[in-house]
């Protein structure tokens, strides 16, 4: 077996605030092979932007890398790289598509000038050729009229053809991996479905390799093979789709496909994970869902439960495998005696 | 019981053009939108950005001024009033808004954002107010405690509770929700919606539920009306809607939502292209540019469709789908070519069919 493309071991990116240390990512270690979409999915807070930013070593003060982490890319650790080198590899072979197109593009210049730069600095192309990469790539991610297109300015396109000018930017180089951090969330559902088709369609055509962020599992199943769920700035549970929802074991996962309303589903009444996600500043000690879990023991409280092995390939942060028999005793979590939401 | 009735509300906003601020075109925001709430029901407005539905929401409540139109609210026209008719009719009727972050102002505490309502309309004073305000955090999922907090110590999802604390305070009968979920994770967003349900059960409540969401639609409404561009395009029982979405935009707005099932592969019907402007909305159907329903023709570029019953309490704007009230006389008269036949399409059906549904000519 070949070397996974991207290989993130024990990640932690902490914040050193006015408020305390904020452990934003804490301890996280995964991997994305050659050519496969791996879902990341998680509520706000739970850190899964700032691991995407860590990977293109994006991290700005107060912000920290912290040292043990190491992050693998095609046999290099981007974390012990100089400035010039890790410039090299962003864009060129590891690119990101932003979550809200309007602010990822620059107002001032057209949409053809933004491509063409990212052609001319990393290809060394003259400024012809550069451009007419810009319109072929504009024509790849399915604009219509690229050559008229490529002069307009980002407010003159629509949410979904910005963003579509993102994908185009991202994939001018060729990347062999793209970070795409919620690429639909600011979209309606029937360009959402437009975007992520033509995502799939890419990756199929190249190769390329997708890390797809997003809070929605709706998204996941229908375009990733194996999937990552974060809380409180870990990994809880990882496992192929089709056993992360057909079996999922960490009672986080269990609580967030059930607060899903899905269309077609006849629950009156939708499963609520009560409380809210702890603060970075103070994650609660031994397991961090604790206080949200309807199956929480006291072993829960004293040790922070590691990575058990389920199955083939299926890992969940719970003391649930090694006590099965406590699913059979569901109470009323912590968060919800209280009778009201804690702040 | 009819609780709102809204007639033909339209609501254009004028474009206007250089330093004189000539009016150079008319944004038609709501376009000629009829619809009534009973006491007590849901009725969801849903749509893609841009379609009108925030901006119906709004006008209904006179937060903005109609172009035209009519609602009656519980016997009162709402256009006619004066401000303090108004005033005093605004006790009834509540908003809950979007964003949790920019709807609650900064410099109040909790407290006194969910007793500003009480005040204005002297329903309590002093310690009586003080006790309903810690009734109503309750009420909503908020300790009584933190009624002397301000918003940025809470959390998105307690401050949509907040918001709806202080829609609740003046004890109204109708709530527009507006996108009240949107800007919430999932397990928040269920938390909410649950309470939303809840507190209608409990007070009878009835809502106008804006949303672009049609999987939180499902879960909480009676009625569905779909907009596009201004228009309703289709309005149904909930369970119609999904079932047999009439309407092809409706049949591609629910074949785009991602299915959380691994297993199933659904055909999706990819709709191209944008919304059109609505400073310039096509001619005809405001949908024939990007439809896909197999006899769409020149007919739909030129008959405005009218929003017909195509089966009881089930109403669509589409010639194509029958019964039309355009012919097709009407239609070859305009240039139609492909004569209305029935179509829905398998990919947008979430489930089997009702076997006692109105038509028979059920493709198979």
């Amino acid at each position: 077996m070949t070397a996974p493309l991207l290989e993130i071991e024990n990640l932690r990116t902490w914040f050193y605030t006015d408020s305390g240390v904020a452990r934003s990512v804490d301890g996280v270690s995964l991997h994305v092979d050659h050519g496969e979409t791996l879902g990341v999915v998680g509520e706000s807070g739970c850190g899964k932007s700032v691991t995407a930013l860590s990977i293109l070593r994006l991290i700005r003060a107060p912000g920290r890398i912290e040292a043990g982490s190491a992050i693998r890319f095609e046999g290099k650790d981007l974390l012990t790289l100089a400035e010039r080198d890790i410039q090299h590899v962003r864009g060129n072979r590891i690119a990101m598509v932003f979550q809200e197109p309007m602010t990822a593009l620059n107002p001032v210049f057209t949409v053809g000038d933004q491509i063409a730069e990212v052609a001319r600095i990393h290809a060394g192309m003259s400024r012809r050729d550069a451009w007419e990469k810009a319109v072929e790539m504009l024509r790849l991610v399915g604009i219509p009229a690229p050559e008229q297109r490529a002069h307009e300015y980002p407010h003159q396109l629509s949410g979904g053809m910005r963003q579509r000018v993102v994908i185009a930017m991202a994939l001018v180089m060729n990347p062999a991996l793209v970070i795409a951090d919620e690429p639909t969330t600011a979209l309606d559902v029937t360009i959402q479905a437009q975007i992520l088709e033509l995502l799939a369609d890419l990756t199929k055509r190249f190769g390329t390799s997708i890390l797809l962020i997003t809070h929605d599992l709706g998204v996941v199943a229908e375009n990733c093979a194996r999937v990552i769920v974060m809380y409180a700035g870990q990994v809880v549970e990882e496992a192929t789709t089709a056993e992360l929802f057909s079996h999922p074991h960490h009672p986080y996962t269990e609580g967030l496909l059930g607060a899903m309303p899905r269309v077609g589903g006849n629950a009156e009444r939708l499963a609520t994970i009560p409380g809210t996600v702890p603060s970075p500043t103070a994650w609660p000690d031994g397991c961090r869902f604790r206080e949200r879990c309807m199956y929480a023991w006291e072993r829960c409280a004293k040790e922070h439960p590691p990575l058990y092995q389920i199955g083939a390939g299926h890992v969940s942060r719970c003391h649930l495998a090694v006590e099965p028999e406590r699913r059979s005793q569901p109470h009323l979590p912590v968060a919800a005696q209280q009778g009201v939401t804690a702040a | 019981m009819t609780l709102l009735s809204v007639r033909d509300l339209t609501k254009h906003f004028p474009i206007k053009r250089g330093v004189f601020g000539q009016v150079s075109g008319q944004v038609r925001a709501v376009d000629g939108v009829s619809f009534d709430i009973a006491a007590g029901e849901t009725l969801a407005l849903v749509g893609e950005s841009g379609c009108g539905k925030s901006t119906t929401g709004r006008v209904v409540l006179r937060l903005i001024e109609p172009t035209s139109g009519s609602v009656q609210f519980d016997g009162n026209d709402v256009f006619a009033l004066g401000a303090g008719d108004l005033r005093r009719l605004r006790r009834k009727m509540q908003i809950v808004f979007q964003d949790p972050f920019s709807s609650l102002n900064p410099r109040m505490s909790i407290g006194a954002i969910v007793r500003e309502g009480l005040t204005i309309h002297k329903l309590a004073e002093g310690a009586a107010a003080d006790a309903r305000v810690r009734e109503l955090l309750e009420e909503v999922g908020l300790r009584p405690e933190y009624a002397s907090r301000y918003p940025h110590e809470f959390s998105g999802g307690q401050r949509q509770r907040v918001g709806i604390a202080r829609a609740l305070s003046v004890e109204p009968t109708f709530i527009v929700c507006d996108e009240p979920v949107s800007a919430l994770d999932v397990s928040v967003q269920a938390q909410v919606v649950n309470l939303l349900q809840d507190l209608q059960r409990d007070r009878g409540l009835a809502y106008l539920f804006i949303a672009h969401d049609l999987s939180v639609v499902e879960h909480i409404a009676n009625r569905v009306a779909v907009m596009y561009l201004g228009h309703i395009v289709e309005l149904a029982a909930v369970n119609d809607l999904y079932g047999t979405p009439i309407m092809p935009y409706t049949q591609a707005l629910l074949s785009a939502v991602p299915a959380p099932d691994p297993g199933v592969k659904r055909e999706r019907i990819l709709l191209a292209g944008d919304v059109p402007s609505p400073a310039n909305p096509p001619s005809g159907c405001v949908f024939h540019p990007r439809c896909q329903h197999p006899a769409r023709d020149a007919a739909c570029a030129a008959i405005v469709p009218p929003l017909e019953e195509k089966a009881p309490g089930h109403w669509a704007a589409c010639i194509k789908q029958p019964p039309t009230a355009a012919s097709w006389e009407a239609q070859k008269a305009a240039g139609g070519t492909n004569s209305p036949e029935f179509f829905l399409p398998r990919a947008a059906l979430h489930r089997s069919v009702d076997s006692t549904s109105a038509h028979q000519s059920l493709p198979a």
